[in-house]
């Protein structure tokens, strides 16, 4: 039977990680490979690095980067952020990631999914999603339908593409994972907006990964069982060492979702 | 130290699989033509994706037939995900003929509830081998795809995965061995298995995994 994935999400920018983290006892805190390899030793099951700046002249940077954290981490790295072509994809995966998040440069051009998924595979191809509630904001009525819109440029952009449709249409033009973010829960802690998570499980078997709203392990239980997710992603709850990536496995495998539970890691 | 070629047909992420390799110990040479299989002592072919592009290269470069003169000639070859399906005899992805040193087809995983399958799954062996050797009964590993081989020799099946359907997620025949999921993906139990195919290799003697950790 197929796992649970509980996924740490590193925001890259220059090379560094940003957003604190109270990791103290690393020489170096913000250097993505050291962060990584600590999530994968604590039982990551896959490691996502999203690049913020994506500017064209911090390519070899962030390259540089993944190829680091490919020397030392044995778990699947997904990296996103400003991939526009599948000659800039391959550079990717040549550096050592294994699957390459999309996001505006799929919107402003749906054609490259389908591109990058013939020539690589579309297990390669993750499609990121930023989805912003329509209406009067988050959960202004949690018995109305809701209905999402797609926005890009870190969410200050909307698109008018409603996200259910989006999410049809990449399924067609060859996604392999879908990263689906709530912008409206997103650094709240307040949970996944499950209402999306569920929108978008009855419309597509792809493999879906919950993003955007964690505060806790109960969360993560929340967006698997009850939203449908296959992988619950966080940034700050493990940054800030406020839960721990056993302490979610624990969670899960304790509301009968099944996990890779490492003896060692439990012990 | 034990040289290891691992084929570089153009698809997926050679820096996990070679960086792994290394840190076990063995000797990495990144073959791109028939000549830089010479002096190896075995042959890892990993990769990810479709098997027609993935033939068409190994084609260009004249390796699948030196990959079959190698394999014929007895050296270890470890197939991972593409690199085992391009054992067979063809696949149903895209019509793609395969090496053909593995009976049966590859085929899609119809039924699954889930399609790529992607994460981590239960690899339940049906036999012992030394592939496996100190790795749980039924370790999970981390898989990546839509299609996986069938064996006309249920013989050579070493593990088998549900997804779907149950699948051969390891086989071996003879110096032949392949497996459908990423060892080098696949944090401590992945480099075990690694370590255990450096083993086999003429005068190989790898490093524990446990050394390199999962890290």
């Amino acid at each position: 039977m197929l796992l649970h994935r509980v996924i740490p999400c590193l925001d890259v920018a220059g090379g560094r990680v940003v957003k604190g983290t109270r990791f103290v006892d690393l020489t170096d805190e913000g250097d993505p490979p050291t962060l990584a390899a600590r999530y994968a030793a604590a039982g990551a099951d896959e490691i996502v690095y999203l690049d913020i700046t994506a500017a064209p002249e911090g390519r070899g940077t962030l390259l540089a980067i993944v190829t680091r954290t490919a020397r030392r981490v044995f778990v699947p790295l997904t990296v996103g952020g400003g991939v526009r072509s599948p000659l800039e994809m391959r550079a990717v995966l040549r550096a050592g990631a294994d699957k390459v998040a999309v996001n505006t440069a799929a919107v402003r051009d749906p054609g490259l999914v389908r591109r990058c998924a013939r020539r690589f595979g579309r297990q390669c191809v993750v499609v990121a999603i930023d989805a912003r509630r329509r209406g009067q904001g988050t959960g202004a009525d949690p018995s109305a339908p809701g209905s999402w819109e797609v926005v890009v440029h870190g969410g200050r952009e909307p698109t008018g593409l409603d996200v259910v449709d989006w999410v049809r249409r990449v399924a067609e033009l060859g996604a392999g994972e879908l990263l689906v973010t709530s912008i409206d829960r997103d650094g709240t802690r307040a949970g996944y907006d499950l209402e999306l998570l569920r929108a978008i499980r009855v419309v597509t078997d792809l493999p879906l990964v919950a993003s955007g709203g964690a505060g806790s392990p109960a969360d993560m239980v929340a967006a698997i069982r009850d939203g449908g997710a296959d992988a619950a992603l966080a940034a700050s709850i493990f940054h800030r060492d406020i839960h721990s990536i056993g302490a979610v496995k624990v969670a899960l495998a304790a509301a009968g979702l099944p996990v890779r539970l490492d003896a060692r890691d439990a012990a | 130290m034990s040289r290891v070629a691992v084929v570089d047909h153009g698809a997926g992420n050679l820096v996990s699989i070679a960086r792994a390799l290394e840190s076990l110990g063995g000797q990495v040479v990144l073959a791109r033509r028939p000549a830089d299989l010479e002096g190896a002592q075995g042959l890892v072919v990993p990769g990810v994706g479709a098997s027609a592009p993935a033939m068409r290269r190994l084609a260009r470069a004249s390796l699948d037939r030196a990959l079959a003169d190698a394999i014929g000639a007895g050296l270890p070859y470890l197939g991972i995900c593409l690199g085992l399906q391009l054992l067979f005899d063809g696949s149903d992805e895209d019509g793609a003929g395969g090496l053909g040193l593995l009976r049966g087809r590859v085929r899609r995983l119809d039924g699954a509830p889930r399609l790529p399958h992607m994460g981590w799954n239960a690899v339940e062996r049906t036999r012992e081998h030394a592939l496996f050797a100190g790795i749980d009964r039924d370790a999970p590993f981390y898989f990546v795809h839509s299609f996986a081989g069938e064996p006309t020799d249920p013989g050579v099946v070493l593990a088998t995965t549900e997804h779907g359907r149950r699948f051969a997620s390891a086989v071996a025949a003879g110096n032949v061995l392949g497996v459908q999921f990423h060892p080098e993906r696949s944090g401590r139990d992945g480099l075990a298995l690694l370590a255990n195919f450096l083993g086999l290799l003429a005068g190989g003697r790898a490093r524990p995994a446990a050394v390199a950790g999962a890290a």
